[in-house]
């Protein structure tokens, strides 16, 4: 029983650690970006190989997840005679959720990843402490760059998911299926809300930006080094990533769409 | 040196393909594009039960959107409602005898105002009030109303 009682108390007290040094760490590369403004290169380095390299997957899978709406929205509006909404229905499910939910998984998935690798890898082969004996801040110089560069591509990205979703569905909704081209995008344009919903969406964007890239990073530096520690961190991220963006996904959706 | 431009050049198009997919999103998608936020003159319409019409909705002449429905409130003196349409300046060839009436889009659709131009020479301007109005069909009403047509028959 007492076992037990220590086994929980560990956990608690490990986790709350966790989260401590995850916000101390979250404070500490904020201090880091004035020396990363005098140094635009790093963020450019970043810049491309969390956005640019995260571009295919999220063109293929927002071009085939607007079809897909496409296609379904189309048998299930054509029941109720109400093809006509179907550029509402593909841009709102896009705009709102799709977009940003989705691009954040991806994100998780290929930015975030291999940001937890990077850095696990560069502290088990002490890197990281090699720049801190030549007097260089590593949070600084290595960690800054990658959260910001995380946060500004998180919402490129997702934007350019929802408008190759809505063309994925202009395809198959007006292409294929029939649907007429003027009603698909007046309806849409009279039903979307530049406010309500575009914005919103990038907010989300936003948000989930911040938290994946955060995760990332702080898995990969708080990570035990070791082969299987850096594997291990890896793993989480992406499994914590997806917890938290579908997690915060339904708060935030109901903080502004109620 | 080649190396740096292009990292440079495809963080850029990164950039800009972003950009211009907002402003599609923007521009294509939203309402945005299509909210004429040029002026418009405010004309008050009147109805006795607007239904289900909501603000942002379009208002129509022969089909073609001339305005959006601003806001809508109760007037507590004479029981109605009062919808405030704004019209786009360039129709400020409206006669001010012109008929508003609330309609649906289709079998589920949306409500909107829909406009019937009279025959006065006097145009609508900023401030004037449309006097002939036809309240929304509500399904309740109609279906009672036929219920007691029936009933009435029935009783002869």
């Amino acid at each position: 029983m007492i076992d037990w009682l220590a086994s929980l108390g560990r956990v608690g007290l490990t986790s709350a650690a966790r989260l401590g040094r995850a916000n101390l760490l979250m404070f500490a590369m904020w201090g880091g970006i004035p020396a990363m403004l005098r140094r635009p290169r790093l963020l450019l380095e970043q810049l491309y190989s969390v956005g640019v390299l995260t571009i295919l997957i999220i063109a293929v899978s927002g071009t085939f997840v607007g079809m897909v709406l496409g296609l379904q929205g189309y048998y299930i509006l054509s029941r109720f005679g109400a093809e006509a909404t179907l550029g509402v229905m593909v841009a709102a499910s896009l705009v709102r959720e799709l977009g940003p939910v989705v691009t954040a998984l991806l994100f998780a998935g290929r930015a975030g990843s291999a940001l937890a690798a990077e850095i696990g890898l560069m502290k088990s082969t002490e890197q990281l402490s090699g720049l801190e004996m030549m007097a260089v801040n590593p949070q600084h110089r290595v960690l800054t760059p990658r959260l910001v560069a995380g946060i500004l591509s998180m919402p490129l990205l997702a934007a350019m998911f929802s408008m190759l979703g809505v063309y994925g569905g202009w395809f198959v909704g007006v292409g294929l299926l029939g649907v007429d081209d003027g009603t698909y995008w007046v309806q849409m344009q009279s039903q979307i809300d530049w406010h309500e919903d575009i914005i919103n969406g990038v907010i989300k964007s936003l948000v989930f930006g911040v938290v994946c890239t955060w995760i990332a990073i702080f898995q990969g530096y708080d990570c035990v080094p070791t082969s299987e520690g850096v594997s291990r961190a890896t793993t989480r991220t992406v499994v914590h990533s997806s917890l938290a963006v579908l997690g915060l996904d339904f708060v935030l959706t109901a903080l502004m769409f109620n | 040196m080649s190396k740096t431009t292009q990292l440079e050049v495809l963080v850029g198009a990164f950039i800009a393909a972003g950009f211009v997919a907002l402003f599609f999103l923007a521009m294509q998608v939203s309402n945005l594009g299509t909210l004429n936020s040029g002026d418009s003159y405010q004309v008050k319409a009147r109805f006795d039960n607007i239904g289900g019409l909501k603000v942002k909705a379009p208002v129509t002449l022969a089909g073609v959107e001339v305005g959006r429905v601003l806001d809508i409130y109760y007037d507590a003196k004479d029981f109605r409602a009062v919808a405030v349409l704004g019209i786009y300046s360039q129709y400020n060839q409206i006669p001010d005898d012109t008929f508003a009436k609330i309609l649906t889009a289709g079998l589920l659709g949306e409500q909107y105002v829909g406009l019937d131009p009279g025959g006065s020479e006097s145009m609508l301007k900023e401030g004037s009030e449309i006097a002939v109005t036809q309240s929304a069909l509500v399904l309740e009403d109609v279906v009672g109303q036929f219920i007691y047509g029936k009933a009435q028959e029935g009783a002869k």
